[in-house]
């Protein structure tokens, strides 16, 4: 049985929306600051780790019912779209574009296919880590 | 492609349908459907002779890789069609002995009748083919299907031994023959026979030469049956008769002679070509002469005397190459040579094929061929022991067949070796007259062995497994017709052969001695007088016959040889060896043990390294580069080297396993330090998820076998990863002090932003740069967590079915 883990999972509950939200920032500043798809991933990953150590595997996947092979699988389908987009505008594989727009509220904001491209291989690397994480964790 | 190259490869297009006939039509013998081809192949080829008489060359090309010179070529001169008229004709003659010795119920006739199809295809092949390399071709397609046919019975052992044998031996020659091919490509830039020919002088200059000259023997000696490369023919004899009466006697072990004779006007004019020839062949007829006494089994003395009758002919064309040293046609000694060993091949090919056949005959109608089981048969069977009798006198060489003609013919070139007076031959040409003497009549011994022990003497019924009686007519159509070619061969030589025949083939292997309008006049007298080669052919019989009676008080000098020392055994000897030793030889390296690769690749490492930098003079240091060294650094340096140093000489895993998160950690402390802030990001949370994943390899570890030791400590360990160390550590050093470049990050830093519109540099190129990379590396792990999800739970799987 289970001890009464009270603590630790009251502290979770809260710590999580943090690393998350951190790891999303560090995913969005990646292309200006610091971070990017693959530490912004890992981090993603290291909260929803955090959350199977203070629950267990059964009640994680039952809040988060992710196929984390699947999420890999999509992850690497936006990778190799955004690349593969290209084509059709008659440039070659893997050229990037970008554009500064003016929205209402935001103001000027710059937008970038290789934040596409960084998305997927955000999913990939949470796929992947949970992935492997989870087959060990159930493994007998 | 013309009807000559169809002529070619239709025993090779035809094999394709014979197992149809076998398969559509069980009620008739597959044989009688392939009969009619050789017969056509035959009658075609025998319309050339009007062509080949007047000296004229049929050539026709046919492209196959023109861009090497590789053409199908196909020549029709006198020698090729003389080769080709013996394939066709003794291959109809054979096929059809083979229909009534073969029985249609019980053997599997389709492969018998595909393999004996491509041989002859191939044989034609061979001996048609003007290019070398397409020769070479059809020359592997006659060992090939030769080995399928040796191994014709495959489940008798013997059978499977001696297909292996002679696919070994045959195939070492071919491929030196290959060896020898390219050098001949190498100095004369063709592949053509003709081509080369006329380049003759200019190979003979080029040291090339002897390499040429002796890869090319080797290719026709392992396939004549030539001392020592003999032994594997005897051993072929466990294939059906039909098969060592057309392969093994009349057409495949003269393909060695085929290919000297054919290579006469390029090699010849050196004496090594004589020497060599003649030598081995003189020797290879006392050999295998001497051996056939010796045998108790039909075949197998056939088998040797097919040796030395291949090592007769090869010594006479060895001869014969003498007179290319003369020029012109007048008072030329030497040509008797070539014509005798011409003329004894058409012989050879007509008394052996019949011997075969009667062998087969006797060996089929009584079920043994073991010359001490048989005798007395001579009542049973009258018309084989006449076959037998005739085929087995023009071996020894007794009027009035054939053999008696080519064998005086014989003494005649042997003796002229004694006027031999160049290339050092007046020392030893002695030598050649008295083998060749003693050879005959050991040919005469072996003759009247194989005749009277099996048909004369005490019928000895209890030792046979079958009443012996005469052979169906179907069986005795081919030897009879054999045995007449032999004796009306005797009577009419000039008008059936020296014209139509032999002068032609004699202008294809001595070209250079005729000029435009001449031709070779051969005559061929069946008596010449009361000259030395009559007095040696009387010797011959009254030795012969006086060894032959008292043959049981001096048949124990053969237990004089030793048993351990016979080539047979050193064959065996050298194959046995081949394996044990290669497997030795693997074994003493591939042991199992990875820590003894890993020992071996470093190794190799530090040696291929460290000499590359010695040899290159590449070692070199240069501080002019170096950027000044911080107490930071200094400070995370010795850390890291501690941590690393310690994980050596920890007692427990747990404590290495946090050893080494240590020194991930100080690594991405270098990073923060170094201004590289995503790569300490990275491997923070990296060296974090491994060390987890180590704890829990750790904690999964058997019970039984966790050994809380330290790491035993290795001298070989030790030196090679203290050298690999110091390699890389020099390594980096050099490289670092020979910059010739600048880098090309200038260009990142210029436009990450104008182009790329990012910040971030190393982002930038990880995503738009250098995506490449990066998509290829998701993949990479992609397929990691697949592979650990895949083989954790198909182990789950397969533990719940059992």
């Amino acid at each position: 049985m289970r001890s009464n883990n009270i603590i630790l999972e009251t502290a979770i509950k809260v710590i999580l929306f943090i690393i998350v939200l951190f790891s999303v920032y560090i995913f969005f500043a990646g292309h200006y600051y610091p971070g990017g798809g693959f530490i912004g991933g890992l981090m993603t990953a290291g909260a929803l780790v955090l959350l199977l150590i203070a629950y267990d595997i059964k009640t994680v996947s039952m809040i988060l019912p992710f196929n984390y092979r699947i999420m890999t699988g999509i992850g690497l389908l936006f990778a190799i779209g955004t690349s593969a987009g290209a084509i059709f505008f008659n440039v070659p594989f893997l050229t990037h574009a970008f554009g500064h727009i003016d929205l209402p509220i935001l103001g000027e904001i710059s937008l970038h296919t290789a934040t596409i491209f960084d998305l997927g291989v955000y999913l990939v690397v949470v796929g992947v880590s949970m992935t492997i994480i989870q087959t060990i964790g159930e493994d007998e | 492609m013309s009807l000559l190259h169809l002529a070619i490869v239709a025993p090779l297009i035809f094999a394709i349908l014979v197992p149809f006939f076998y398969k559509s039509f069980r009620r008739i013998h597959t044989g009688w459907f392939v009969l009619p081809l050789p017969i056509l192949l035959f009658i075609y080829f025998f319309s050339f002779i009007s062509t080949t008489k007047s000296k004229e060359v049929v050539m026709k090309t046919l492209d196959w890789i023109p861009t090497l010179g590789i053409n199908f070529t196909a020549k029709v001169d006198g020698l090729g069609l003389l080769f080709a008229l013996l394939i066709t004709g003794i291959g109809a003659l054979v096929v059809l002995y083979s229909i009534y010795y073969l029985s249609k119920g019980k053997e599997k006739l389709h492969n018998f009748y595909v393999y004996l199809l491509l041989f002859m295809g191939a044989m034609l092949g061979v001996v048609l083919s003007d290019n070398l390399i397409v020769m070479y071709a059809f020359w592997e397609l006659t060992s090939f299907s030769s080995f399928l046919l040796i191994g014709y019975w495959y489940h008798r052992e013997k059978s499977r031994y001696g297909a292996q044998k002679s696919m070994l031996i045959t195939v070492f020659g071919g491929l030196s023959m290959l060896g020898g091919i390219i050098l001949l490509y190498l100095m004369t830039g063709s592949f053509s026979i003709s081509e080369i020919i006329t380049q003759a002088d200019v190979i003979v200059t080029s040291p090339l030469f002897i390499p040429a000259l002796i890869c090319i023997l080797l290719g026709a000696f392992t396939k004549s049956a030539q001392f020592p490369f003999h032994i594997w023919l005897p051993d072929a004899m466990e294939a059906p008769t039909p098969v060592s009466a057309y392969l093994h006697s009349a057409t495949m072990v003269k393909a060695g002679i085929y290919l000297v004779a054919r290579l006469t006007p390029v090699f010849a004019v050196d004496g090594l070509w004589l020497w060599l020839v003649a030598s081995f062949g003189i020797f290879t007829l006392f050999w295998g002469s001497f051996s056939a006494v010796k045998q108790t089994d039909l075949k197998s003395i056939l088998a040797f005397s097919t040796v030395s009758q291949l090592g007769l002919i090869m010594s006479l064309l060895g001869v014969g190459a003498a007179s290319l040293h003369y020029v012109g046609l007048d008072d030329n000694l030497y040509v008797v040579a070539t014509t005798a060993a011409i003329f004894h091949l058409i012989n050879h090919a007509t008394f052996k094929g019949s011997l075969f056949m009667v062998v087969g005959i006797v060996d089929h109608e009584t079920g043994t061929r073991d010359i001490r089981k048989l005798g007395g048969l001579l009542h049973f069977m009258p018309i084989t022991f006449t076959l037998a009798m005739i085929g087995a006198f023009s071996m020894a060489g007794l009027p009035p067949f054939n053999g008696f003609l080519s064998k005086e013919m014989f003494f005649t070139g042997m003796l002229r070796v004694l006027e031999m007076d160049f290339f050092s031959f007046d020392s030893f040409a002695i030598l050649f007259p008295i083998l060749a003497w003693v050879a005959s009549v050991f040919t005469f011994i072996y003759s009247m062995i194989l005749v009277f022990k099996t048909f004369t003497g005490k019928y000895q019924p209890e030792k046979l497994e079958k009443k012996p009686h005469e052979a169906p007519l179907g069986m005795l159509i081919s030897p009879i017709i054999l045995a007449s070619l032999v004796i009306i061969i005797f009577f009419f030589p000039n008008s059936l052969l020296s014209d139509n025949l032999i002068s032609p083939a004699l202008s294809s292997i001595l070209p250079s001695l005729l000029t435009d309008e001449e031709g070779f006049m051969v005559h061929i007298y069946q008596w010449h007088g009361f000259n030395p080669e009559l007095f040696m052919t009387l010797g011959v019989i009254a030795v012969g016959v006086l060894l032959y009676l008292t043959l049981p008080k001096w048949r124990r000098v053969y237990d004089l040889f030793p048993e351990n020392l016979t080539l047979n055994r050193f064959y065996d000897g050298a194959v046995n060896r081949a394996q044990t030793g290669s497997f030795k030889f693997t074994k003493s390296f591939m042991n199992g043990s990875i820590r003894s690769y890993l020992v071996y690749i470093f190794t190799f490492f530090i040696v291929i390294l460290a000499t590359a930098l010695f040899y290159k003079n590449a070692f070199k240091v240069d501080t002019t580069n170096l950027a000044s060294i911080g107490v930071y650094e200094v400070l995370l340096a010795l850390l890291i080297m501690i941590g690393a140093v310690s994980i050596l000489f920890a007692k427990t895993r747990l404590s290495q396993i946090i050893l080494l998160g240590s020194v991930g950690y100080t690594v991405s402390l270098f990073y923060v330090l170094f201004r590289a802030p995503d790569l300490a990001l990275t491997q923070l949370v990296i060296e974090s998820v491994s060390v987890a994943l180590f704890l829990v390899c750790f904690y999964h570890l058997p019970k039984l076998r966790r050994e809380e030791t330290r790491i035993r400590f290795k001298l070989t360990n030790a030196i090679i990863s203290v050298g690999v160390g110091a390699i890389v550590t020099l390594i980096a050093l050099s490289a670092h002090s020979n910059k010739f470049f600048s880098s090309i990050s200038q260009y990142y830093i210029e436009n990450t932003y104008e182009k790329a519109a990012g910040k971030n540099m190393v982002n930038v190129i990880l995503v738009d740069f250098r995506g490449f990379d990066t998509l290829f590396e998701i993949t990479v792990l992609a397929i990691a967590s697949l592979g650990i999800y895949g083989m954790i739970k198909l182990r789950l799987a397969r533990r719940e079915e059992d």
